[in-house]
């Protein structure tokens, strides 16, 4: 169920690293617990993030979200697909749901998130599946 | 379905506008006049009646049914308020004429109002003085928490939290963040009621004041209270009381004699106003001698000659919160209501309120669970948690109701309770029309173990089932824009 | 007991069922020592009494004089059929539509009334309503510090006074960069705006009539506003809008007013509607109760609150704003308000109100001593007339006459100690302004 090369936050939020690159989203859990994903505000390409910033924000019918930056580093491209189909963000949270993508400032931040395995703990650990 | 404009007829009228000059070219320059004129439904007087007519009978209100909506005080509104209302001599008032030279003396009944009504209010929550600029029980939060920000910023303190419990209602922490306030949130214990020692930690120099209703939403009375406020003024807070539920303690309990320092009252909640299908309400903020100065501007104040005048002068005043005095055709009807009760029966509301949600609570424990099995005050909680597992919600319970002819409760509020299922009888209703209420929740609870699935289909009476929000978020349609619609928009 | 239907021998039942002697036992959990000893409180009237006690009241009122008063507040004619539709208890004894399907009288009213609002206005999403028209002022720069994320706005002071304070009370703890431009001339002067707008101003704010009635072509305005990526809001009375160019037409970005002209009275003071529309970009971001279009299982058509997301039963002190309900029977008043109108109904009226104040204001200029403050603007139903004496004194000296004349400007402007303004409406008739220039005359 969780894909193996990504990493995860404790606020449910996954990062893909390639190179200095990392394209992030939100895990299954965090859109399962939102339920149907009515609206997202994506970030501005070139904005600043620092590891833990406000991100973006999300809403649902019945519940609204930040989403906080996983690493540090600048918005590169932000998925504009999920602006006009948030439903993708339900059904695909870990592909075509992505957000947007960071240039890391700090690699080294990357032992701070839990892989695959250890997210799988966390998540069992918080009495869900 | 037809929306009004829909049904609009090119060329049908209903009012017709006097005549004065109309023949003639409109005395503005053309450049600044719009180009069509607003694309409003063309309808003669009966298809106006028959289209509202058609939407009335679409809709339930207390005089339609039983309405136990938790936390709203659903009460029966009396007509002859409604009717003092209308009365020339108020609702043909202009607001600025007291600002005119010489005009107070031509406003002095509504001065009389507003200043009885303050006294009277005072009188009922203990505080010294009541200012019935608020235009809605939010909107006096926020009135509230603005006299915390003023009376801090007099005394020179450097205070920027305001603790609220968890079970709040959600306008408190929205109040206190929108007056320029930190909100920090205080546990429940197992009690239900605030957590004292949690709140004891959380307590410092920086705390401005704490929000609370009291009973608090579970319809608990935490007698603790008194503690909770010499724990806040120790550190100079002030403490501020939502009178969401002061229908539970008219004429039993004083919030300004328990600790409160600032209070707001509902006046279409605890004092009988309509609610209108969602407003206009009506929130005076009444305060204890000290915050008097904070008031927002203008006063209603007496000269010694018993006549009344507005007080503008008010150098340490928040400044205007409404544009004259605060809804006033609200507090007229506020005012009758309390005239026609007097002191006995205002105390009569309480024990009324309080017997009738007991009488439930007692009567629909064994069905439902209930998370705090004590006696409450005037609404109950129960949790639809043992109806969940077995695949009935309390939102298909509310639904349910629906359809055996009663309004629902409040649903999942307060946040704190599971699958929480809030009840709210009033004084008003009788014991006949609770049975009947109390036999059809018992008689869904046995549904939920026979055939919970006719329970899911529910509402099944109504002229809509239930409808697609996730569709209505997503893709918000929210106007129908007629000729001026354009494509892309 | 008035408004209490069980009888004591109920009452017995209940308690015995609870399993409890006496009410009192219910209240226990209040300590002894926080127990209230009795209100000092009248004893209850009966009907009578108490309709006898409130007309005496409202006879100390002086209700009936010939109103030329305005200043935001407008003395409009209300249709019969107005307090019928909008008594009928299915929509006045009802709350807050939160369950759909027993709701839909109240949602569809709202959704019409949105869609009236953005027509009138010439936008394409508005809310259901807010308190009045000096918060909504308040809400809509609220909301275009959160679209720009920036922290100063630009009021100009020929918009209400009275919204200027209530604005300066809300955001006094803000840190907000509040700032006012002196208006010229009686419109926005477009070069005090160009020095002081910069690219931290989130917002500028205009009245269109504005407080002195002149009316204004803002158009050139949005543009300014736009190019250092700020927002215009307009603040508009919607009697005018049967005949003035747009806000929607003249690019405004955040449009709202008080919208007690449409069919409620002046009730001292309230209740009133703050009505608030905007482009369809900028709907997330607006503040208040919406409700949307949507269908059922059944693909039957209906409507919902929506947008709910924003609101402080899921956001908490994050809202977009503290607002939980909204005026919604005034925002059904206005709707019926409109209906019965209808679309060349309103725009008459709105020629009525301009003639009758085009017919006052020549009248009243013939007087020696009279001129028009403003003589280069185009006015709607209200204007600023000097007199040669305090407006303060003639305000007086008519009152004996039975006429409110208007409002002495002095008041909120001190440099405008000899200017009244009047307002006229459809309600005043030729013979009450041929009195109010006889009378004017007289005592001048």
């Amino acid at each position: 169920m969780i894909p193996e090369e990504l990493l995860f936050t404790d606020q449910h939020e996954w990062a893909r690293v390639e190179g200095n690159i990392a394209t992030m989203g939100i895990s299954f859990f965090a859109q399962h617990s939102l339920g149907d994903v009515t609206f997202i505000e994506l970030p501005a390409v070139g904005q600043n993030l620092g590891k833990g910033d406000e991100a973006c924000a999300i809403e649902s019918a019945k519940a609204a979200a930040s989403i906080y930056a996983p690493l540090s580093g600048t918005v590169t491209d932000v998925n504009t697909e999920i602006e006009d189909d948030p439903a993708l963000i339900n059904s695909d949270p870990y592909g075509e749901g992505w957000i947007c993508k960071i240039e890391l400032s700090d690699t080294a931040e990357l032992d701070s998130l839990m892989n695959a395995a250890k997210y799988g703990e966390f998540l069992a650990g918080q009495g869900e599946h | 379905m037809k929306l009004i404009f829909d049904k609009s007829v090119p060329g049908r009228r209903a009012v017709r506008t006097t005549d004065l000059a109309l023949g003639n070219p409109i005395p503005i320059d053309k450049k600044m006049l719009r180009d069509e004129p607003a694309d409003l439904p063309e309808l003669s007087e009966l298809d106006v009646m028959r289209h509202f007519t058609e939407l009335s009978r679409k809709n339930y209100g207390v005089d339609t049914g039983f309405y136990p909506l938790g936390s709203c005080t659903m009460k029966y509104n009396p007509k002859v308020a409604d009717l003092v209302s209308q009365f020339p001599g108020f609702a043909d008032l202009h607001p600025l004429i007291p600002q005119l030279p010489g005009g107070e003396v031509m406003v002095q009944g509504a001065l009389a109002v507003l200043k009885e009504t303050d006294r009277m209010l005072s009188e009922i929550c203990g505080m010294a003085q009541f200012t019935m600029q608020p235009l809605a029980g939010a909107h006096g939060e926020l009135t509230g928490a603005m006299i915390i920000a003023a009376y801090h910023k007099h005394k020179g303190n450097k205070k920027t939290t305001i603790l609220i419990p968890d079970s709040a209602h959600g306008t408190n922490p929205a109040s206190a963040a929108i007056a320029g306030f930190d909100v920090k949130t205080v546990p429940s214990n197992e009690d239900g009621v605030i957590d004292v020692q949690a709140l004891r930690a959380m307590m410092d120099d920086d705390v401005a004041g704490v929000m609370l209703t009291c009973p608090n939403t579970l319809g608990l009375f935490n007698h603790h209270i008194k503690h909770i406020a010499d724990l806040v003024h120790s550190v100079d807070g002030l403490m501020y009381y939502d009178g969401a539920n002061l229908n539970a303690l008219l004429g039993h309990c004083r919030p300004g004699e328990i600790g409160f320092d600032i209070v707001h009252v509902n006046l279409h909640k605890t004092f009988g106003t309509p609610h209108g299908g969602g407003g206009p309400g009506s929130g005076p903020v009444g305060v204890v001698e000290r915050l008097v100065d904070f008031l927002p501007t203008s006063v209603v104040c007496a000269h010694d000659d018993g006549s009344y005048y507005l007080d503008y002068d008010r150098p340490r005043s928040i400044g205007y919160v409404a544009p004259f005095y605060g809804n006033f055709a609200i507090i007229l009807r506020a005012y009758t209501y309390m005239l026609l009760l007097g002191a006995e029966g205002l105390t009569r509301v309480s024990e009324n309120a309080v017997l009738n949600a007991n009488y439930i609570m007692t009567k629909l424990k064994d069905y439902y669970d209930l998370p705090f099995d004590k006696i409450c005050m005037h609404e109950c909680v129960f949790s639809a948690s043992r109806q969940a597992a077995d695949g009935v919600r309390a939102i298909n319970i509310a639904k349910a109701l629906i359809d055996r002819g009663f309004h629902p409760m409040t649903v999942y509020f307060p946040l704190t309770v599971p699958e929480a299922m809030m009840i709210e009888p009033t004084e008003t209703e009788s014991k006949e029309t609770i049975d009947t209420f109390i036999e059809a929740m018992i008689e869904i609870a046995q549904q939920v173990k026979e055939s919970p699935e006719k329970l899911l289909a529910c509402p099944t009476t109504t002229p809509v089932g239930q409808l697609d929000e996730t569709l209505a978020a997503r893709k918000p349609n929210v106007a129908s824009l007629g000729q001026s619609e354009c494509p892309d928009a | 007991m008035p408004f209490i239907a069980n009888t004591d021998q109920q009452r017995q039942e209940m308690l015995a069922a609870i399993g409890v002697d006496k009410v009192e036992d219910l209240f226990a959990n209040i300590p002894p020592e926080l127990r209230c000893k009795g209100l000092d409180i009248p004893p209850g009237l009966t009907e009578q009494e108490v309709r006898k006690r409130m007309a005496d009241l409202a006879e100390h009122n002086s209700s009936g004089l010939i109103n030329f008063l305005g200043g935001g507040f407008y003395d409009h004619f209300i249709p019969a059929a107005l307090n019928t539709i909008v008594s009928r208890s299915e929509f006045y004894t009802a709350y807050t539509p939160y369950q759909p399907e027993i709701s839909q009288g109240t949602l569809q009213a709202i959704y019409e009334y949105q869609s009236a609002i953005c027509r009138l206005t010439g936008m394409e999403a508005a809310n259901a309503s807010l308190y009045d028209g000096g918060t909504a002022v308040y809400e809509a720069i609220m909301m275009a510090l959160r679209i720009t994320k920036r922290s100063k706005v630009l009021v100009d002071d020929s918009v209400s006074p009275i919204y200027r304070k209530m604005v300066k009370s809300y955001t006094s703890n803000l840190g907000i960069d509040l700032m006012e431009t002196a208006s010229r001339e009686g419109l926005p002067d477009r070069n005090a705006i160009a020095d002081q707008i910069d690219d931290d101003t989130a917002a500028v704010i205009v009245q269109n009539p504005n407080f002195f009635g002149c009316i204004d072509d803002v158009t050139d305005l949005a543009e300014m506003v736009h190019a250092r990526g700020g927002l215009l809001i307009v603040s508009c009375y919607p009697i005018s809008l049967g005949l003035l160019k747009t806000p929607g037409e003249m690019n405004a970005d955040i449009v709202v007013g008080e919208g007690q002209s449409l069919g409620m009275s002046v009730s001292f003071g309230g209740p009133y509607l703050g009505f608030m529309a905007t482009r369809k970009k900028y709907l997330r971001k607006m503040p208040g109760r919406v409700v949307g279009r949507t269908v059922d299982a059944k693909g039957r058509d209906g409507f919902v609150l929506t947008l709910q997301a924003r609101e402080q039963h899921i956001r908490r002190e994050k809202a977009t704003s503290n607002i939980c309900t909204n005026q919604g029977l005034c925002a059904l008043t206005s709707l019926v308000y409109m209906s019965l109108l209808g679309k060349h109904g309103l725009a008459e009226l709105s020629g009525v109100c301009a003639h009758k104040a085009d017919y006052a204001r020549e009248l009243m200029l013939k007087i020696p001593g009279v001129t028009i403050r403003f003589p280069e603007r185009w006015y709607f139903n209200e204007f600023v007339l000097n007199l040669p004496m305090a407006a303060d004194k003639v305000i007086r000296g008519l009152f004996n006459r039975g006429l409110a004349a208007g409002f002495p400007l002095g008041r909120y402007f001190p440099e405008m100690n000899n200017c009244l303004l009047v307002a006229v409406t459809e309600n005043r008739t030729k013979e009450e302004i041929d009195f109010l220039a006889h009378s004017l005359e007289v005592i001048l």
